[in-house]
């Protein structure tokens, strides 16, 4: 009759123990854990930004204007290119969402076309009857750019924010164009936006080699260089050199196309780099009059690096040599790369929690779900007795097991996401109060103890499924359509639901059948 | 040990009877809710109106005055300051910026300037901007019609559609009414209460599924009962179930209020009154409202059933 079988209840045994050893990290004080000292497997739960303190930031990413840019930067291009093959041409510039020209002598467009098929292979080249020649952005392209876009964004507001990846930014795309940025411990947002700034500031100057740098950081700084830090840091933070730079830019960064992490001729780690049209001209007027002599590769006003220039660099690509690791050469181009923010950014949403009300906040959390717990121990007692305390530890077992599901998955823990176990605890014991008035009810209707409490059980059953599959369905939409904290509430209540079933329906049920298999009373106390 | 019992055993309370009496007073609420909300307005908070908050502590009880003429001197558009739960804690709320994001940055510079030493801590800084608060409006009321529409279908599923109807008519009077208490109150309405909202959706619709359940097994059970009698029945039977889960999850509700923060306050006055609601909706709405449907007796659906009926 109340029959439990064996691997039922290893399975139960097993995934509550499984749920009190991985919800126990959360339980010891702080800063045993990762010492590797506790022995316990699993980690703690991850809190949100509301909880730890931190600031949350929403860009939008100008996704126009920087189509927009690559466009201009296109048709800049297309007249050096023009001018050079000494083609007539009129009325170069964008349209739509490309780019045009008309080749005055229509027979020249196909020559055209070959020569400007070279600017960007994203852009499609056509030519027209009377000798026009457009060169379009597919959709498919476009989203493309975007897509390179935010993801080079993301990269940038990562090197900006955390470069030595300590802090654990959330850096996200969200739809497409926007990056949310979540600093946990910054304090307000105002110091995360100005690290991560809006536009870039990378480029290369000469190092001012006619003065001496001892001099200048003492102090006598020459009118016309400025004293800059070294972009790599010591372990505490303090800069490992100095060096003296001229004012002057050579040749701004957005005209660098790409950096790449290579080998120089004797096969030790540098970085290749290429210039666009426009910039590879300067860079090589720069390299021509300056052999010998040191260059500054600056970002955000630092120095990445200080090469000496050993010969004249035509063709707008170079490559840069230091004594560099092969991990240094791929940070370095990295940072190349990503150096400049390709499009304008603005704030959509900012919210910044200081550490006293994240603090409070866990403490109150920490205090209501205590006192509720205990609140609604002592009423299930009350009502059911015995059968209630059997329905306590079920409770307690689920505390543990949606505290332990949370750390699994590392899922973030929101202030609502404490109210949602608040109210789990509240709601989780309906599934054993249905189950308990089932049995009463069972009782009155004559049923002996055994009968009374399997029919019990297996009636409230899909009652149980039927109205937390319903709650279910409002938090699943809840996660759909919630943003930030809101998630994390919907997160903890729909696991609440699952294991609320589970330790109701399971648990008890594994108490229920062990009590009554060893004391057999002919009635309840129920 | 004597066990604690909220109502006898058996029960035999006319709720049907009584449903009159129930509807007047429903119809009431809603009335009054829709009112409230038409005529009061919500107090949306900067989650959907898109603006400045700005929560700080003061060294000692904040001088809320001193603070409003301060901010309010700022030539910022509408202000409003509040001591928040505590007597140290101020929450300053600024509306929406013309001119963009400096502007926002700007005014915030300014509070922050102004207000100077005031200030022992700035607990939070907020700041939403117009698209973004349009966009939460947006997903908010997708989110609540959504549940609302896949908890129908749902019941609809399980049961037949008569009972679909009369839950959905229970939950949505259940959310209009605390839409109305949000009014009455002018608490902050902002994405926590909506969180709110589904979740008193949820709780309600739980609580009115338990009572149909017992209405489709009855149904079964006794096919020759007169409907009136077989949904009191129904209700009696399940009270006792109703009122302990009301009570438990009360009980947790209570300590969230009360030492839950009064970040979570509104939001937890929004689940107290939503459970109470929502236990009065389904034994005195829900299933009157059923009666009037005239559900069919369905001896032929019986091939529904599983579990329950099937191991008895």
């Amino acid at each position: 009759m109340l029959n439990f079988p064996l691997w039922k209840k290893l399975f139960v045994g097993a995934v509550c123990l499984l749920g009190v050893v991985y919800a126990a990290p959360n339980f010891l004080p702080e800063g045993t854990l990762g010492q590797g000292t506790s022995g316990l497997p699993g980690k703690q739960i991850n809190l949100g930004l509301d909880l730890q303190g931190g600031a949350h930031l929403l860009y939008k990413v100008d996704v126009e204007g920087y189509i927009q840019k690559q466009l201009e930067s296109a048709v800049d291009e297309a007249r050096q290119i023009l001018r050079k093959s000494r083609m007539p041409y009129q009325g170069l510039g964008i349209s739509g969402e490309g780019i045009s020209v008309t080749m005055k002598k229509p027979e020249q467009a196909s020559e055209a076309r070959t020569l400007l098929s070279d600017i960007d292979r994203r852009l499609q080249i056509t030519t027209g009857e009377t000798g026009l020649v457009t060169m379009v952005l597919t959709d498919q392209d476009r989203k493309a750019a975007i897509d390179e876009a935010i993801e080079t964004s993301i990269e940038v507001i990562r090197q900006r924010i955390d470069p030595e990846g300590t802090k654990e930014p959330v850096i996200q795309r969200q739809g497409e164009d926007r990056i949310l940025v979540q600093v946990p411990g910054a304090e307000d947002t105002e110091q995360v936006k100005i690290w991560i700034g809006t536009t870039a500031q990378m480029n290369f100057r000469m190092i001012d080699a006619k003065n001496s740098l001892s001099e200048a950081m003492n102090g006598r700084v020459p009118p016309g260089s400025e004293l800059l830090e070294s972009y790599e840091r010591r372990e505490d933070g303090s800069p490992v050199q100095s060096y003296l730079v001229e004012k002057r830019i050579r040749v701004e960064g957005d005209h660098l196309t790409n950096a790449q992490a290579s080998f120089d001729q004797n096969n030790r780690p540098a970085v290749s780099f290429q210039f666009d049209a426009a910039g590879g001209a300067k860079f090589a007027k720069v390299t021509a009059d300056n052999v010998g002599l040191p260059f500054a590769v600056v970002l955000d006003n630092r120095v990445i690096t200080a090469p000496v220039i050993r010969s004249a660099i035509p063709g707008g690509s170079g490559i840069i040599t230091g004594n560099f690791t092969l991990q240094e050469t791929q940070n370095l181009s990295l940072l190349l790369r990503s150096g400049a923010l390709p499009a304008d950014m603005t704030v959509l949403e900012e919210r910044s929690v200081g550490p006293g009300l994240g603090q409070d906040s866990v403490e109150a959390g920490q205090w209501a779900s205590i006192i509720g717990l205990i609140l609604v121990l002592v009423y299930m007692v009350m009502s059911y007795g015995l059968f209630g305390l059997l329905a306590n530890c079920a409770l307690i077992f689920n505390v543990a097991l949606i505290i332990a599901i949370l750390s699994g998955l590392q899922a973030t823990l929101t202030l609502p996401g404490i109210a949602g176990i608040v109210l789990t605890i509240g709601m989780a014991v309906d599934a054993n109060v249905l189950i308990f008035e089932r049995i009463r009810e069972e009782m009155r209707n004559g049923r002996t103890s055994a009968n009374a409490i399997e029919a019990g059980y297996s009636r409230a059953l899909t009652t149980i499924i039927d109205s937390n599959l319903t709650t279910l369905i409002a938090a699943v939409l809840l996660f759909t359509f919630g943003s930030g904290p809101i998630k994390g509430f919907a997160v903890t209540l729909s696991v609440g639901i699952v294991t609320s079933m589970f330790t109701a329906i399971m648990v008890t049920r594994f108490f229920v059948v062990t009590w009554y298999m060893r004391k057999r009373p002919k009635a309840l106390p129920i | 040990m004597k066990l604690l019992k909220l109502i006898p055993d058996t029960p035999k309370i006319d709720f049907t009877g009584k449903r009159v009496i129930a509807f007047a007073f429903s119809v009431l609420l809603v009335l009054g809710s829709l009112g409230l909300f038409f005529g009061k307005g919500l107090n949306l908070g900067i989650d959907f109106l898109g603006g400045i908050q700005i929560e700080i502590q003061t060294e000692g009880p904040a001088d809320i005055s001193a603070i409003r003429s301060t901010v309010g001197g700022l030539d910022l558009g509408d202000v409003s300051i509040q001591e928040f739960g505590e007597t140290d804690n101020v929450l300053i709320r600024i509306q929406e910026q013309a001119g963009g994001e400096e502007s926002v940055q700007a005014a915030i510079e300014k509070v922050k300037a102004a207000l100077g030493d005031t200030v022992k801590e700035y607990r939070r800084t907020e700041s939403v901007g117009p698209t973004v608060g349009a966009e939460l409006q947006e997903a908010a009321l997708w989110a609540v019609v959504s549940a609302v529409g896949a908890i129908l279908i749902y019941i609809w599923f399980r049961f037949e559609w008569q009972f679909g109807v009369a839950a959905v008519i229970a939950l949505t009077h259940d959310v209009i009414t605390t839409i109305g208490l949000f009014s009455l109150l002018q608490l902050d309405f902002n994405l926590a209460t909506i969180a709110a909202l589904l979740t008193i959706a949820g709780y309600s619709i739980n609580d009115t599924v338990v009572v149909f359940d017992r209405v489709r097994e009855n149904m079964r059970k006794y096919k020759k009962m007169e409907l009136a009698e077989l949904f009191n029945l129904s209700v009696n039977q399940t009270l006792s179930r109703t009122l302990i889960t009301s009570v438990t999850t009360m009980l947790a509700l209570v300590a969230l209020g009360v030492f839950g923060g009064e970040v979570l306050r509104g939001f937890s006055i929004a689940l107290i009154w939503g459970v109470l609601i929502g236990t009065y909706s389904s034994i005195a709405l829900a299933v009157p409202v059923l009666l009037y449907m005239n559900p069919d007796r369905g001896e032929e659906e019986d091939s529904e059933t599983n579990g329950a009926e099937a191991q008895a």
